[in-house]
């Protein structure tokens, strides 16, 4: 676990840790006093109860600090208290007060504290994560990511608003309980604290070593549920091979075992917890006995043994959590390491000159050529030009580079220096300002994401305060609008709601009504109409072409329906172009397209092999 | 969830009542953690008498007297206490895990006799949640909260008690501060409960944010809308600050009233009771101890009750799965000759041939509303090759599902070997069909006993020549422990043509006499797709296939061909004939036929 970690990385943790605590340093500073002063509060009960016991009732010489002695002369003197008693009552309940607003002070800065922490890391996180490059996207995996994003904010945010402001809370209340002992009695304080070194690193050393039991019952409870998990989801397979009695022992025996795991921790925790307790009532103990002692030997009062006996009350838990929030502290270091593994990954940037080029020109591919990290070339030598307002269609199987192309051309993959270029209305895309790119570039892609909104909102995702009638308007020229209107809710359907998903071909055109509505004069259709009807197809591409027609239009399609009306056509084949033309010139030059375009054509005709 | 009034399933006492028979393996440690908490309770209770005993008679009467006596009765009372309490734990924590691993056994055990119509009915997620969240919380209420709830009210009732007999005028002062703080502890109990909730709710909106703007990156930066998500980003995490900061003012005067309800309780006894410290210090310090050591133990059941009260609901949705009836069941006679899922007669099984035949059967999904079949016949003798077509969703795997038994029949039958099904086990019909899915389904484990799942009898050569008929043994090769690599979950660690060649060679292993076959539309590389292709060639050769096809060759080889179109069977017949009709097979047929060329051209 524990890895050595460099000076360079300690200190980026470090500056990481001030950039996620901007904000919330204050609140954490406010809870910290404030719990100091409930801790105050908290102890000087005791001593109006002494003072009251001893001075007023008791009637002892009083020895107190000259300020309260000021305050109790004022009051009238112990023996006017004494006959008035109700006066200390009146104090408690005015410690009390100053007590709970302290620790309601606490409570609400220390949780602001710690969701201001929460948010900062969270907001700092996803929109770190939003403009990270897409290589870095496609190369993570997204449980792990959210893992992070959840679980491990999580830890260091308990690390900070729990575990280090409860040991600094314990430690305040330690120091200031034994000052109060020292300033009654130093033989009984001395005494009283002879059990607490051990009860603390008793109980560190007991959950350091307990801790790989928890994580081993841990473990087995994942692997329990997973085992359930896969049952429900084989269901099938499980039924269809008869294989019930077999699941049923399967999943007893580790239920059993994972049992059997927790009752091996049932013995040592029983008795960590007990023994706790005789320490704790043998520290209670040593005050009574040797505070009786004192008392009768006249060094000290009835009143403070009482305080003593208070103090050791309030001290016991802290005494006894104190172990446990040291031995747990050391996840989150391990977290902070993690979430800095994202923050450290670069953003996006631009790399040339971020110009915002007019985007309705000529798009040109100059001898491009292209491979991911350490890969094999997936682009070689692409040249192609597209003029403005013409349409390019692409033919090309899994693998030819056909997607790849479109990538680069959205910059989600910046091309290499020595990689050629691609240029739009003449300037190189590496000087064009990325955001300004996309904008210009509408793209569907083959399986489009949609997101957990209304139909309506995912259509007008650009732009919050799209008119209706202009969202439906997009919608018809997908040929989605009648549908939409056939769901109950119509656009105000929330996409992925229960019973109400969405077919891979009403995806598809919702994605191809967003795009749109953006009206850019570049459009991409990547194999984006392939979960669409023939006839769906073509009239979606006649609004197209009745809306769009001055748009540079790339569409990627296997249908030789979808690509004969293009201005220009190009085959791909590994990464390199092996054919390129129009439907008419390719349709006879003996290719692939020719092969393909046979192939289709042939549905009307009798195909029996 | 629909609150009702009505009580459908009979729970009371907060459902105490139905968890009681899973708890009759743990009648002798609930009863000795019930006595555990009465002696540790009273045992508290003692404390503070002996703190009034030193205080009263040894600084009180300056006398050490007694004194040895005194430390060696405390020390065992301590000791006693301890005793107590470990066995109090120790018990609470058998029961715990204990009354878990019973529900969860019930659970899961009853889940494998519930039908199809269940798991369709109801999300994995959900199911799942019931058989691992809700026993351990019910595990929960019956081990600590029935141990926090015993031990705090046996302490209250006995510290009144104690308090009433040493000075009952006193006493009086200390419990009227008692009925304020269960009314003030109850109030604010339930609005935390609903704070916490939408801090629930706010929460899981943002892991989902998360996840959206991961798994959407591309389609965030090609419309640019990175700085949209992020303010909608903000927006909840900003909701949730606030939600939060407000549940934590809550939470703050809950302790805020506790507290002062606590100092309220010592200020009155120290008001009332002052001037009995004058004479009889320790009762002082005794009442003192109590008016202080109160709050806690009712906090706690305040808690506890409201514990109760949602775990009421992970009762009720438990016991629903629990009483849920299977909608396909062997009766009783059939059960008391093949024997059931857990406990098989296999002495009486007879041996199966592998006819099939549909006769007159009309059948409807329970949960659909319109007849998928009507008065449907047809015949499947023994070695038939069936293959099923049509477009997707168009409800293809219906008779596969009858077949298998999954369902049954709203009116007329499906016989096996000329028999009704229903006169025969499920398990005597599942163990003779092998049944391949079209995302095969490898479970967590070694290769081998995934491979053992279709025949646990199976030797290494079995295996060995079920690999080689499928062409899978390239695949095990390439594994470094062989048959023994640990495949991941779901079988994770194999390519999915892999995985569906290790499930064709499972199902060779069953060896069984009907097979059905769901061929998947995932694209794999040429040569796993050849692979594949003389797979299922072997495989269906002897036995009665049912393939639901998506290939052109299975479909043209098959001996019938069923045509389906929105949930009906519109075609049947073989393919020369289907091709002439020029119908829907035509049409899917050479839409088909097309794909396949082009991407074998595109390569």
């Amino acid at each position: 676990m524990e890895t050595k970690k460099t000076k360079a990385e300690k200190a980026y943790n470090r500056t990481l840790l001030w950039r996620f605590l901007r904000g919330s340093k204050l609140f954490f500073v406010i809870s910290m006093i404030a719990a100091a002063i409930a801790a105050l509060a908290d102890l000087v009960t005791p001593q109006i109860v002494r003072v009251a016991v001893d001075n007023a009732l008791g009637g002892k010489e009083a020895n107190l600090p000259a300020f309260a002695m000021r305050m109790v002369e004022r009051a009238g003197g112990f023996r006017y208290l004494g006959e008035h008693i109700w006066i200390f009552a009146l104090a408690i309940l005015a410690v009390a007060a100053v007590k709970v607003i302290a620790q309601y002070a606490f409570r609400v800065y220390n949780t602001k504290g710690a969701e201001k922490l929460t948010k900062t890391m969270r907001d700092a996180l996803f929109g770190h994560i939003e403009h990270l490059p897409y290589a870095w996207h496609a190369k993570h995996r997204t449980g792990d990511i959210i893992q992070r994003c959840t679980s491990d904010i999580q830890t260091f945010k308990g690390f900070i608003s729990e575990q280090l402001t409860s040991i600094f809370r314990i430690v305040i209340l330690l120091a200031l309980s034994i000052g109060f002992m020292l300033s009654m009695n130093w033989k009984l304080t001395l005494i009283a604290l002879i059990p607490v070194p051990y009860i603390i690193l008793r109980s560190l050393y007991f959950h350091r070593r307990i801790g790989s039991a928890f994580l081993a019952c841990d473990e087995n409870e994942g692997k329990l549920s997973a085992m359930a998990q896969e049952n429900l989801t084989g269901v099938r397979v499980v039924r269809a091979f008869g294989r019930e009695k077999y699941e049923r022992d399967r999943f007893e025996t580790q239920n059993e075992y994972y049992t059997s795991l927790w009752m091996k921790l049932a013995r040592p925790m029983s008795q960590f917890w007990s023994v706790g307790d005789v320490l704790s009532g043998l520290q209670i103990l040593l005050i009574v006995v040797f505070g009786s002692v004192l008392c009768i030997r006249g060094e000290m009062t009835a009143g403070e043994y009482i305080a003593f006996l208070s103090y050791g009350g309030i001290m016991i838990w802290p005494i006894r959590m104190l172990g446990r929030i040291i031995a747990e502290m050391s996840k989150a270091g391990v977290s902070m390491g993690r979430i800095a593994y994202i923050m450290k990954a670069e953003e996006e940037r631009e790399q040339g000159k971020a110009l915002k080029a007019p985007m309705d020109g000529d798009i040109c591919f100059d001898h491009v050529s292209f491979r991911y990290d350490g890969g094999r070339e997936v682009l070689q030598d692409v040249c192609c030009t597209i003029p403005a307002g013409t349409t390019l269609g692409i033919l090309g199987g899994t693998g030819s580079g056909k997607s790849t192309l479109m990538l680069l051309l959205d910059k989600l993959y910046d091309l290499p220096e020595g990689g050629g270029r691609i240029t739009i209305g003449g300037t190189d895309i590496r000087d064009i300002e990325t955001a300004h790119l996309r904008r210009n570039i509408g793209m569907v892609l083959q399986e489009p994401y949609l997101f957990s909104r209304t139909i309506a909102e995912n259509i007008a995702i650009t732009d919050g305060d799209m008119s209706r009638e202009r969202i439906r308007d997009a919608a018809r020229a997908a040929c989605l609008d009648d549908t939409v209107q056939s769901f109950a809710k119509g656009y105000d359907t929330f996409v992925g709601e229960r019973g109400v998903t969405l077919s891979g071909g009403q995806k598809q055109r919702a994605a191809i009504a967003r795009t749109l509505t953006q009206n850019t004069p570049i459009l991409i259709f990547d194999d984006s109409l392939s979960a669409v009807d023939t006839e769906t197809d073509a009239k979606i591409r006649a609004a197209l072409e009745a809306r769009f027609g001055s748009a540079s239009i790339i569409l990627i399609s296997h249908r030789i329906t979808t690509l004969s009306k293009a201005d220009q056509i190009i085959v791909l084949d590994r990464g390199r172009i092996v054919e390129q033309g129009t439907h008419e010139t390719l349709k006879n030059a003996g290719g692939v397209y020719q092969q393909i375009c046979q192939i289709q054509s042939a549905s009307n005709e009798e195909v029996s092999a | 969830m629909k609150k009702s009034s009505a009580n459908p399933m009979g729970l009371r006492f907060f459902g105490f009542n139905k968890v009681l028979p899973y708890l009759k393996n743990y009648k002798k440690p609930l009863i000795g953690l019930i006595l555990g908490c009465l002696v540790g309770s009273a045992v508290d209770i003692g404390v503070p008498l002996f703190q009034r005993y030193a205080l009263n008679h040894f600084i009180g009467g300056g006398t050490l007297d007694t004194i040895v006596p005194f430390v060696l009765l405390y020390a065992l009372l301590i000791g006693g206490s301890a005793l107590v309490s470990y066995f109090a734990l120790y018990l609470s924590m058998r029961i715990e895990v204990g009354v878990n691993k019973e529900l969860r056994n019930a659970a899961f055990r009853h889940l494998q006799t519930l039908s199809f119509s269940y798991f369709n009915q109801n999300s994995v997620g959900y199911i799942h949640a019931r058989i691992m969240s809700d026993t351990e919380r019910i595990g929960q209420m019956m081990s600590w909260t029935l141990l926090d709830s015993t031990f705090q009210l046996t302490y209250i009732i006995g510290a009144v008690v104690v308090m009433f007999s040493i000075d009952a005028h006193l006493a009086l002062y200390v419990v009227a501060v008692l009925p304020l703080a269960i009314l003030f502890f109850s109030i604010f109990q339930r609005m935390l409960t609903k704070a916490n909730r939408e801090i629930r709710e706010i929460n899981s909106e943002i892991t989902g944010d998360f996840n959206e703007g991961i798994t959407g990156a591309r389609t965030i930066k090609t419309l640019v809308i990175e700085d949209t998500m992020q303010q909608a980003f903000v927006k909840d995490t900003s909701r949730m600050y606030g939600k939060s900061v407000r549940a934590a003012r809550l939470r703050g005067a809950f302790a805020v009233t506790m507290n002062f309800a606590s100092s309220l309780a010592l200020a009155v006894v120290l008001w009332k009771g002052g001037l009995i410290a004058k004479t009889q210090i320790g009762t002082f310090s005794m009442f003192m101890s109590y008016a202080q050591g109160l709050m806690e133990p009712i906090r706690w059941i305040v808690d506890a009750i409201s514990d109760l009260i949602t775990t009421q609901v992970n009762i009720e949705r438990l016991m629903k799965l629990l009483s849920t009836e299977p909608d396909v069941k062997d009766t009783d006679a059939v059960i008391a000759l093949y024997g059931d899922s857990f406990t098989p007669r296999t002495e009486n099984w007879e041996p199966i041939r592998g006819d099939i035949t549909f006769e007159n059967v009309t059948f409807q999904y329970p949960d659909g509303d319109e007849k998928i079949l009507e008065h449907f016949d047809l015949q499947i003798p023994f070695g038939t090759n069936l293959a099923i077509v049509g477009e997707t969703g168009a409800g293809k795997s219906t008779l596969a599902n009858l077949i298998c038994r999954f369902y049954e029949p709203t009116e007329g039958r499906v016989l096996i070997d000329g028999r009704d099904a229903r006169e025969r086990s499920q398990l005597w019909l599942h163990s003779a069909i092998g049944y391949v899915l079209q995302t095969p389904h490898l479970f967590s484990g070694t290769l081998r006993e995934n491979l053992l799942y279709g025949n646990p009898n199976a030797t290494d050569a079995d295996i060995d020549r079920a690999l080689e008929l499928v062409s899978a043994k390239g695949v095990v090769e390439k594994l470094e422990n062989g048959l023994d690599t640990d495949v991941g979950e779901g079988g994770d660690m194999l390519s999915t043509g892999e995985k569906q060649l290790i499930s064709f060679a499972r199902a060779i292993l069953a060896d069984p006499k009907i097979l059905v076959l769901d061929e998947a539309t995932a694209s794999v590389d040429t040569i796993t797709e050849q692979k594949i292709q003389s797979a299922i060639d072997t495989i269906i050769r002897g036995r009665t296939s049912i393939v639901i096809a998506h290939r052109l060759s299975t479909v043209r080889d098959a001996d019938v061909i069923l045509v389906v179109k929105d949930g009906r069977i519109v075609e049947q017949g073989r393919h020369e004939a289907l091709m002439k009709a020029k119908g829907v097979y035509y049409r899917l047929y050479t839409r088909q036929y097309e794909d396949e060329a082009t991407s074998s051209v595109l390569g």
